[in-house]
């Protein structure tokens, strides 16, 4: 009985996979209704924190050629503004639970890449722009409440409502371009 | 004092193995439960980025996979090197992708059709034209929730 057992058990061990998956989480927009109005001229320029990758992989941000190890840094100094610069993005006070009034930053990531941008570098890219806010919501976080972010138990309704608060005041906007855009582009 | 040296001179007893198969047992039924057997095979090449902000995927049973990447060699004569598209077990082109949505959505219960995940498992070396597309299918298809599946960096590479 138990040599049985032992070869089941030895099998099962064989063909078990224990790998999780796991990956970066995104959201893909709703596709526009035919009749819909293109809304992007609302955004005033300085708001809008042009990221784009070339074919040659080349990373652009705000016009002008940087590494992608300056990436988060640059990310982030664009959503805080701290000296309130011209260039980097408006704020607005809003109410948000926990923190009160609270300054909110306007600014939105615009993410472009060409058709024959490597899925590796755009991969890249994309973790650097998710980390840039997952750290600023880990600052407010520990600031207000002694803990990270991701410390935080969704499914603890105290816990829920800190990180709704948080996402209102850091959203993960990014937006993606329509394809068609990036062929005007590479044209 | 010679009371207790008597009862520590006997032997030392073989460990009662009875409870043995038990214990087996209990690992097989443990290993039962929680194997997850392959159900594709892969026919693409995928080596998929590396990350670090990076979430588990949970509840399998509403994960549906997108495998994009470079055949096998041995399949590379008949199907060429340029990366392709793989659902389920075998090539597709991106118009199939819609139907390939809506049976996987067929087979999740109405309640938990709007959960449903799309991982795409994608070649690091895949140009984005062709996942530019896969993600245009997917938002016709309203598929919105994906998830660019990588690996935990381990060390800083730049």
């Amino acid at each position: 009985m138990a040599d049985i057992a032992f070869l089941l058990l030895i099998f099962f061990l064989v063909a078990t996979t224990m790998d999780v998956d796991s990956g970066i989480s995104r959201l893909l927009p709703a596709m526009p209704e035919e009749d819909q109005l293109d809304d992007e001229s609302e955004i005033k320029e300085r708001n809008v924190f042009v990221v784009l990758l070339n074919m040659n992989d080349e990373l652009f941000v705000e016009k002008s050629i940087v590494d992608i190890s300056e990436l988060k840094d640059l990310t982030k100094e664009f959503f805080l503004n701290p000296q309130n610069r011209d260039n980097l993005s408006e704020k607005r006070q809003m109410y948000v639970e926990f923190f009160g009034d609270i300054m909110v930053s306007k600014g939105v990531i615009s993410l472009r890449n060409d058709i024959g941008t490597s899925y590796g570098k755009y991969i890249a890219v994309q973790n650097e722009l998710a980390a840039a806010v997952n750290e600023l919501r880990d600052e407010i976080c520990l600031q207000h409440f002694g803990r990270k972010y991701n410390d935080l138990d969704p499914l603890n309704p105290n816990d829920d409502a800190i990180i709704k608060s948080i996402k209102k005041v850091y959203p993960m906007a990014i937006s993606e371009a329509e394809p068609k855009e990036i062929g005007k582009k590479t044209q | 004092m010679a009371k207790f040296k008597k009862s520590t001179s006997k032997e030392v007893q073989a460990i009662n193995t009875a409870s043995l198969p038990d214990i087996v047992f209990m690992l097989l039924f443990f290993f039962m439960v929680t194997t997850v057997m392959r159900e594709t095979s892969l026919k693409v090449r995928i080596q998929v980025p590396e990350a670090t902000e990076i979430k588990k995927l949970e509840k399998k049973s509403l994960v549906s996979y997108i495998y994009i990447g470079t055949p096998h060699l041995a399949l590379q004569r008949l199907y060429g090197s340029e990366p392709r598209i793989q659902l389920n077990d075998q090539f597709a082109t991106k118009e199939d992708i819609r139907d390939f949505i809506s049976s996987e959505r067929e087979q999740m219960d109405e309640h938990q059709q709007k959960q449903m995940t799309v991982s795409l498992k994608i070649d690091r070396n895949t140009k984005m034209g062709i996942v530019t597309d896969v993600k245009q299918e997917l938002r016709k298809a309203s598929a919105l929730k994906i998830n660019y599946s990588s690996r935990k960096r381990v060390e800083q590479t730049y």
